[in-house]
């Protein structure tokens, strides 16, 4: 069933602001309409979580501070399922404890947003520095089988806009939805534009209908509030469409399982968003994302002006991931430059849909992604 | 003629899921005894559950909004609803392993809050689901599959606890004493705070099983025995209280005030 | 232009380039603020870039600074290499010892040292050595300035900021 559509006038008066990324998504929550937020203070994420409380002052907005971040997303299902459109925040030692009820809002297709301010890890690793290690995490990190949605920001107006984007997409398609950015984003701060009007989304309303399986194409089942009536019956256990246990039936498990996955990626098309930089006539493609994709943009145009054929191909999607895209803006290159904060995680993917070589650069020592990092002129000399 | 019962459960669903002799039986119709004499309406109710026997209580019985969550996590999810929506008469019911062993820490916090929620913790002592293992609630020297030769951890004092956390309502009752379990429910209810009752529901099938006292009538009868009124328990010399448990409202909502005061 | 701040935590270094980059914005530029110091609030080496440019900013990053401001003696050790030969160095005089061969332009602000006979309180120096660089090289407006100052101090402190950044700004 479609989610219906409203524009609102924005939260903030419209202009130009000043801030960090971690406030921006706050005033993006704020904007596309988000009242509820739970979380659990954790470096480099708290900024957000403190200015979200200030902007609910003003607003009106329900907040509460948690006792730990399973707790966080624990509150954010009931108060979703109370009708709220609902956020975190944390990072990733605050996101491995979170899984466990992200894998609930995956099978009880709650909506929710989840913004993870990628730090260095694994474990508590490097608090105050920028990584981007939960790339797959964010899509593997719960047990079985669920599909989730995530966008990565690269600047502080994406931290804005792709926040209310991602409330949307939370609400179309009732899934768990991630702002996947790092604390390269998350504690920039830069100047963004605030446009008059937000265009915002409501989940699939319907009386009497199943809430989770109308057999519609689209796959996506209208979604109640407690206290309407419509006495819901919500389970994390293999449940039919009216709610019921059915942790016995191979069919029913089989079924909800495959549309759980399939109401992302039938649907993939309409939520992919990437962004292509001179790639008309190139040799080498570089694919980064997030603050490590403008490193490698100043790389690309530096490169450029020696005359070497380069360009970059910028996922904002990065779950489902927009594979076609990438393959039409690979198409013909001899050699594909994926650099990453991590030791190498969306180069798998990147991986997975090309046949050209694919070369993974992995910086993990906490800094912020170097342009000297990826400059690939060895590698073009090699080839 | 139908149950005076009938209209607040899902009749399809029926026979339960409980092995016979369950406590979870009596207790699912002391709740509904209770929302029934209150005059309540189970469409401004939400229950919420985590996992094991006693989460089956209201999921999927009772015809209203039910929330069956995550091992644990029951209190979590009930903050959450009833923060954002006030309305809502929010009820916890969840087994001793769930609430105190894995939720423990969500307890607590929700105590300390005094957020609007009632807690049912229904205890029989063990993890009945899994197959009868040792619980924070086990009593010491009792045998469990996880402690064959005898429980050697001291167990918690739930209600104990929870008053310390900060609850605004705490009473303990068992499924022996229905009356005054039903009466304690609807004055957890009235509460606005949260309330919370260690509702004592014995499992003939694991705990009872490896306890030696497997008859149904036999657990009920142990009840009685075991669990004496709050006022004859303070009376008692210490020698004498051995076993014994009390039973009644170890914190009212005056009571606290006065304390407070 | 770019432009990195040095010192220790708690100077208030960071507010600097925050107060930079909005006046900026401010002047209808495009800015870009970061920050780097260590994981205790206080105490530890800080530093805080800022780019400003009439154009996108590609790389929110410093590589080499037009200007560099230090208020530690470690900021200054450590950081002069990423000065651009024909940029300046501004640093606190109170608080750093310089080198004199060096292929930049250095100039001492008293700042610490005017804060504490100004105003009695050491937390405005880097308000008055902000006014100084901006006074000094003009990357920002004047008006621009005063009001990212009243945007970011809160109104307790605002008079005794302002009275710094105008003892700042003479200076430069
Ligand atoms: S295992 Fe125990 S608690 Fe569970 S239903 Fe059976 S008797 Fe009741």
């Amino acid at each position: 069933m479609k989610y219906t559509t409203e524009t609102i006038p924005s939260a903030l008066k419209p202009g130009d602001y000043f801030m960090m990324g971690d406030e921006a998504s706050a005033e993006g929550a704020v904007a596309a309409g988000c009242r509820f937020f739970a979380g659990y203070p954790i470096t480099p994420t708290s900024e957000l979580m403190v200015h979200i409380v200030k902007r609910f002052e003003e607003v009106g907005g329900k907040f509460i501070q948690m006792e730990d971040e399973i707790g966080s997303v624990g509150a954010m299902v009931g108060a979703s399922w109370a009708g709220g459109k609902v956020m975190t925040a944390t990072s990733g030692p605050g996101l491995s404890l979170m899984m466990e009820n992200i894998g609930y809002a995956a099978m009880t297709e709650t909506p929710m947003v989840i913004v993870d301010i990628q730090r260095a890890g694994p474990s508590t690793g490097q608090a105050t520095r920028p990584g981007s290690g939960d790339i797959l995490q964010v899509k593997y990190g719960s047990h079985g089988d669920y599909e989730i949605i995530a966008l990565s920001p690269w600047s502080v107006q994406e931290m804005y806009d792709l926040t209310i984007e991602a409330f949307n997409l939370a609400e179309a398609y009732r899934a768990p939805v991630f702002l996947l950015a790092d604390e390269g984003v998350g504690h920039l701060r830069e100047n963004f534009t605030v446009k008059g009007e937000v265009e915002v989304y409501h989940r699939p309303k319907a009386k009497g209908l199943p809430p989770f399986d109308t057999g519609d194409e689209d796959m996506i089942p209208p979604m109640p509030a407690f206290g309407e009536g419509e006495k819901l019956l919500i389970t994390g256990s293999t449940h039919d469409e009216w709610g019921y246990r059915k942790t016995q039936v191979s069919a029913v498990h089989d079924r909800l399982v495959k549309r759980l996955v399939n109401k992302i990626r039938v649907n993939a098309g309409k939520i992919h968003r990437w962004e292509a930089h001179f790639i008309e006539d190139i040799e080498y493609l570089v694919v980064a994302y997030g603050i490590s994709a403008r490193a490698a943009l100043k790389t690309v145009m530096d490169l450029r002006k020696e005359g070497i054929k380069i360009g970059l191909w910028r996922p904002i999607t990065i779950w489902p991931f927009p594979e076609e895209a990438l393959k039409e803006a690979a198409e013909g290159v001899k050699a594909v430059i994926v650099p990453e904060m991590n030791h190498g995680q969306l180069v798998r993917e990147v991986e997975r849909h090309l046949s050209v070589p694919v070369h993974p650069i992995a910086q993990v020592d906490g800094e912020i992604m170097r342009p000297e990092t990826i400059d690939i002129r060895y590698l073009i000399l090699d080839i | 003629m139908n149950h005076p019962l009938e209209k607040y459960l899902r009749m399809e669903v029926f026979p339960s899921p409980f092995c016979s002799g369950c406590g979870h039986g009596i207790l699912l119709s002391a709740v509904l005894r209770a929302i029934d004499g209150l005059g309540y309406s189970m469409d401004d109710m939400l229950f919420v559950s985590g996992i094991g026997c006693a989460a089956w209580i209201p999921s999927p019985h009772f015809a209203a909004d039910t929330l069956h969550t995550t091992h644990g996590r029951a209190v979590a999810f009930a903050t959450g609803a009833k923060l954002q929506n006030p309305n809502l008469k929010v009820m916890v019911i969840s087994g001793d392993g769930d609430i105190a062993a894995i939720g423990g820490n969500h307890l607590i916090h929700a105590a300390r809050r005094n957020i609007d929620l009632t807690v049912i913790c229904a205890n029989n002592s063990v993890y009945g689901m899994t197959g009868g293992q040792l619980a924070p609630t086990t009593p010491l020297e009792c045998f469990t599959s996880t402690s064959p030769s005898g429980n050697t951890e001291p167990p918690f004092d739930l209600c104990k606890l929870v008053e310390g956390a900060g609850a605004g309502y705490v009473a303990r009752f068992t499924v022996a004493h229905i009356h005054m379990l039903i009466k304690s429910i609807k004055a957890a209810l009235e509460y606005e705070g949260f309330s919370f009752i260690e509702a004592v529901s014995p499992c003939p099938t694991q705990f009872g099983r490896m306890n030696a006292v497997p008859s149904p009538v036999d657990l009920i009868n142990m009840l009685k025995k075991d669990f004496v009124s709050m006022a004859k328990y303070n009376k008692m010399p210490l020698e004498e209280r051995g076993s014994l448990k009390p039973i009644g409202e170890f914190v009212k909502p005056d009571v606290r005030k006065s304390k407070a005061g | 232009m770019n432009v990195m701040f040095c010192g220790f935590g708690g100077q208030g270094i960071v507010l600097a380039g925050v107060i930079l980059g909005k006046a900026a914005v401010f002047d209808g530029l495009n800015a870009a603020q970061a920050a780097s110091y260590g994981s205790e609030a206080r105490g530890s080496a800080c530093r805080s870039e800022v780019i400003i440019s009439k154009g996108q900013i590609v790389y929110p990053h410093i590589e080499r600074a037009d200007i560099l401001g230090v208020m530690s003696q470690q900021g200054y050790d450590l950081f002069q290499e990423k000065l651009k030969e024909d940029g300046i160095l501004f640093y606190d005089d109170s608080i750093v010892q310089v080198k004199d061969e060096v292929p930049f332009e250095q100039v001492g602000i008293p700042a610490t040292e005017l804060a504490i006979k100004e105003f009695d309180k050491r937390i405005v120096a880097n308000i008055i050595f902000l006014g100084a660089v901006v006074g000094r090289t003009e990357i920002v407006s004047m008006e621009a300035l005063e009001k990212a100052v009243r945007d970011n101090v809160p109104e307790k402190f605002l008079e005794v900021n302002l009275r710094a950044l105008e003892i700042g700004l003479k200076m430069g």
